[in-house]
This record gives structure tokens, C-alpha cells and sequence, in this order.
């Protein structure tokens, strides 16, 4: 049953198929018409009412100066609000005390400090780890946070000052400031007199010294320029962030030429302060978590 | 003997109306044209006239001349590919990243940076959450601080000399698109971009009026030359600052 002339464009019957042809027809093969499957079909109206449901539920069209709302109001930010309130809901329900009790009622509290250092912890993963490290044993020039060698105070209330309002962060009133000067680059002290004082320093730490360092002479540098921060017996002062000379931590490194340069260009390092981040039950959370850590005074 | 049903009837049924469209190319490209015209302009047209789209924040500002040629550093190097510059207001990101972004962060971005991968996180509010220092050793070998990273090293930004002389023209193209640079602006771009590495730069104070609140100082820690670091570093410690949300009303803008 076909077509006698295939040229013809004409629609035809298949009879292998039983479906018409479209009267296309390439090099004698004829283009079969085959409707799209009724499942398919069904399907795509379906869709299309569907459409109409979601325009008369949710927000949709455009008007001339607001749009539709919807039946129920829905609004995305609305939604973020209510579990916003949620979750401080189930926070007030774990832990309310959090909020008004003092940093040392915490840690006194099993309850209490059980609640402050999960959420710590969370807290200190996603905004400390960058500097300190994951588990805060620190990087060099960022201060590991489990010994006991504090830089500006390892008590929890100077944790929790030091939280809030960074170090040498300039955009907060209440920052913690300390300068160590750049006593080479600034030319307050000559080369020799700064490979004399290193070696003298290095004498304090029980570190090597270089051969006939002249001790003496690094002392006497040493009473002049770095005793008022760092102490007549080098232990260092937490008031303004001088390190402790004496240990073996040395947060910029201990070999000879690190010293050397910590003397000559100075070192700053700075911290931002979270108050303007994080809310003031997160930084207490924080304080004693990083308190717990190992080095907490 | 042709047995077509449509041969049959002789009147095609109104199902089969669309194949003069099928048939005709011409007409279903006007066709075409016609219903994605009408889909594009109720989308879109919208957007621009309705109330509850366009959000009234206090703050924001043109980027300075060195913060946009930290951005288009940022584009040139991909940053995008990885990085979302995209709070969306669900919870866990607000616990994350701060407060959700909104459309009127990124009314200066041409084209805004939004993105939609996060191999590494998103920095929407990046500004001000690490050091100078931490950014340019961070750019210069991630893993020296982020052990687990895998974002590759831009240790060449903080070697090279930043292009100055092509600010101004950027400048100008961004005010094609719809940025407010003054031509005060744009004839001052390369020493409010000086200014802005150097606070005791004669144009300082100038520079502090035409960009207020803007940062000021050596981004990488080598006052001798403005460098790519300098530019980069600057634009990453600007994200996510410049709105107030203290003036922000969460309430009146819930949508």
C-alpha cells in the first residue's frame, strides 16, 4: 500500500507502522507522522495546570506596582525569620544561662560549659581555623592557642577582650595595641648592635649564640631598648604584647636570622576583632573554648 | 489511496493546527520570537519599576580605583570558578558566612560575581575576617595556612607591578554600564589609587571625600611599589562591608 509516486508530498498511509507519513520524502524514505506518546502528553498538561497552581500559591505575577502574593503570604526571607527564631528557641532551651551568666559560671557549670564548647568549637572551625590552625596549635606568626605562653593574657576575660576586639585592628576603638619597633629599619639601632642584642636574647632562651658574641654589649642594648616592654629579665609583659624571651616558643621563628629580622623590621601582627561578627554569646562560647584548649590561665 | 485520517476528515482538527508551524520555518521563528519576548519582558520588565526589588541600603559606594582594579584581577584570574560572592538567606549560611547578601551589594558589580560553584568558600563578606598579612601569605601559598586546601597559589600578584595607567578608561567603561563615577572621579583615578596604599599621600584627604569610609594603608606589607597583591587584598577587605545593617530594617524589606 504505498504511494506509487514517492515525489509527490503528499501524506500517506505505512502500512508496516499503521501511522501516516508526513509526505516528506528523502531519496524514496518516507518521514513517518508518529504522534508523541499520550503519557508524554498528559504529562505536559498536567505541567501546565500545575503552573496555574503554583501562580495562585506562591508569589508570581508582576502588577503595576507590586505583585501577587499568593494565597498564604509565602516569603522566602519570612521563612528564614521564623527559623532564625527557631533555632534561638532551641539554643534558650539547651542552654538560656549561656546568655547572662559570667565567663567563670560557665565554666564552672558542666551544663553550661558542655553547651559553650560544642558551640565554641563549631564557631572556632569556621572562623579561627584560617590563623590558628585546626585544633589552634597555631602557624608561625599566628600563635598556637593550646600552651600556656600567652601574648596578650591567656585568662578568660582576656580571651574574651582580645576576641572581641582584635589586635591592632585599627577599625576598633577598643583594640589591643603594642608596637615592636622596627629598631633596624627605623635606624635606632646600628647592624652590630642588633646581632649583639639577638645573641644576648638568645643567651636568655638557652639558645646557641654565635662564636665570641659579646654578651655584655647585647645586654647593655638590650637594658636600653627592650627592656621596657620586654623586662629587665626578658619574661615579657602581656599589658602591651611582649612575648616572653625566655621560653622555647617563639612565635616567628627561633633561628638567628628570623630574630634578627624581628628586630630590624618589627613585627605587628594583627587580628580582626569579631565583635562586629560574631554576637556576644558566640565570643563567649569561643572564650571558653579556646580557654579549654590547654593553655587557659 | 491515501487513507490519512486528514484526508478523511478534510478539515485538519484543532490539534493538528500547529503544523503550519512545523512547516513553515519562517513563521515559527516569529512565533518564537514572539512568546520568548513576552516571557522576557514580563520576567524581566518588572525588576526595574517594582518596589519590592529595588532594596534602599545605606552605604554603598563606587568601588575605589584600586578596589575595581582588584576586581578585575579577580575576574582575570577566575576567582569566580571556586569562590560564590552569595549568602542566600537560609540559615545555615547566615551561622556561616553573616548576614544574607542583598541585590544592593552587588549594584556596582559589572557583571555582579555571584557565582554558583563553592569548591572554596563563599566571600560575600570576606572583608575584615583575616589580616592583610594572613590574605597576602594565604594568596601567595594557601597551604601554609589552610592545610587541606586545595585553591591553588597566586604568589605572581604580589611580584607584579599593578597597570595603573588603564584605571581611569575601566572607569569609564563601568560608568557606560551605569556606575556613578564623576568625572572628578575618573581625572583623579590613578591618585586616588596611589592615595588609597598610602595614607600620607598628599591626595589622601581628597581621596577619603570622594570615597568615604573607604581603607586606606599598605595592603602588601611593601610600601615601595603598588602591586596586584595590592589591589587584590584591597577588594577581598572591602566585600560584604560597605552596606550598614545597623540601618538595615529586616522587617520592611521581607520578600
Amino acid at each position: 500500500m504505498t504511494n506509487p509516486n514517492p515525489t509527490a508530498h503528499e501524506p500517506d498511509f505505512d502500512a508496516v507502522t499503521g501511522q501516516s507519513t508526513t509526505g516528506h520524502s528523502w531519496d524514496g524514505i518516507r518521514e513517518l507522522n508518529t504522534p508523541l506518546p499520550r503519557w508524554w502528553l498528559w504529562t505536559f498538561y498536567v505541567t501546565i495546570l500545575w503552573s496555574i497552581g503554583y501562580w495562585l500559591v506562591y508569589p508570581a505575577w508582576p502588577l503595576i506596582s507590586s505583585h501577587t502574593t499568593g494565597f498564604f503570604g509565602y516569603s522566602s526571607r519570612a521563612e528564614l525569620t521564623q527559623e532564625m527564631q527557631a533555632l534561638e528557641q532551641r539554643r534558650d532551651i539547651q542552654a538560656a544561662g549561656l546568655k547572662t551568666a559570667s565567663l567563670e559560671e560557665i565554666k564552672s557549670s558542666p551544663d553550661l560549659s558542655r553547651v559553650a564548647l560544642a558551640r565554641g568549637k563549631a564557631s572556632f572551625a569556621e572562623n579561627c581555623v584560617g590563623c590558628h590552625g585546626q585544633g589552634g596549635t597555631g602557624a608561625p606568626s599566628y600563635p598556637n592557642l593550646t600552651d600556656d605562653d600567652w601574648v596578650w593574657g591567656g585568662s578568660l576575660k582576656d580571651i574574651q577582650t582580645t576576641i572581641q576586639n582584635g589586635i591592632r585592628w585599627t577599625q576598633n576603638a577598643d583594640t589591643r595595641m603594642g608596637e615592636m619597633l622596627a629598631f633596624g629599619r627605623q635606624g635606632m639601632l646600628k647592624k652590630d648592635e642588633i646581632e649583639q642584642v639577638v645573641d644576648f636574647v638568645r643567651s636568655l632562651a638557652k639558645l646557641d649564640t654565635a662564636k665570641g658574641a659579646n654578651l655584655a654589649a647585647g645586654k647593655t642594648v638590650y637594658d636600653a631598648n627592650c627592656a621596657a616592654c620586654h623586662g629587665e629579665a626578658g619574661k615579657g609583659n602581656r599589658e602591651v604584647g611582649a612575648p616572653d624571651l625566655t621560653d622555647a616558643i617563639w612565635l616567628y621563628g627561633s633561628s638567628r636570622e628570623a630574630m634578627i629580622e624581628s628586630v630590624h623590621n618589627g613585627r605587628a601582627g594583627i587580628m580582626p576583632a569579631w565583635a562586629s561578627r560574631l554576637d556576644p554569646v558566640t565570643i563567649k562560647a569561643l572564650t571558653v573554648y579556646v580557654h579549654s584548649l590547654g593553655g587557659g590561665q | 489511496m491515501t487513507t490519512s485520517p486528514q484526508a478523511q476528515t478534510g478539515k485538519p482538527s484543532l490539534w493538528a493546527r500547529h503544523k503550519i508551524f512545523e512547516t513553515n520555518s519562517i513563521l515559527l521563528i516569529l512565533g518564537i520570537l514572539i512568546v520568548v519576548s513576552i516571557g522576557g519582558l514580563v520576567e524581566i520588565a518588572p525588576l526595574f519599576y517594582l518596589r519590592s526589588t529595588i532594596e534602599k541600603v545605606e552605604g554603598m559606594r563606587p568601588y575605589t580605583p584600586l578596589e575595581l582594579a582588584g576586581r578585575a584581577i579577580y575576574v582575570r584570574e577566575g576567582c569566580y570558578n571556586c569562590h560564590s560572592q552569595m549568602i542566600r538567606p537560609l540559615r545555615d549560611e547566615i551561622e556561616r558566612y553573616g548576614h544574607f547578601s542583598l541585590a544592593a551589594e552587588s549594584m556596582y558589580d559589572k557583571p555582579f560575581q555571584w557565582g554558583s560553584k563553592r569548591t572554596g568558600p563563599d566571600l560575600a563578606r570576606v572583608g575584615g575576617k583575616y589580616s592583610d598579612a594572613w590574605q597576602l601569605q594565604h594568596l601567595n601559598a594557601p597551604r601554609s595556612l589552610v592545610p587541606q586546601s586545595i585553591m591553588p597559589g597566586y604568589p605572581f600578584l604580589a611580584t607584579t607591578e599593578l597597570d595603573v595607567n588603564r584605571i581611569a578608561q575601566e572607569m569609564r567603561v563601568n560608568r557606560m554600564s551605569g556606575v556613578p563615577y564623576t568625572d572628578e572621579m575618573i581625572a583623579n583615578a590613578v591618585s586616588d589609587l596611589r592615595a588609597q596604599v598610602d595614607p600620607d599621600h598628599p591626595q589622601a584627604d581628597a581621596f577619603q571625600k570622594r570615597y568615604p569610609k573607604a581603607a586606606s594603608r599598605d595592603f602588601d606589607g611593601n610600601p615601595q611599589r603598588i602591586t596586584e597583591a595590592d589591589a587584590m587584598i584591597a577588594y577581598l577587605q572591602m566585600l560584604g562591608t560597605l552596606v550598614d545593617f545597623k540601618q538595615y530594617d529586616n522587617k520592611a524589606n521581607l520578600r
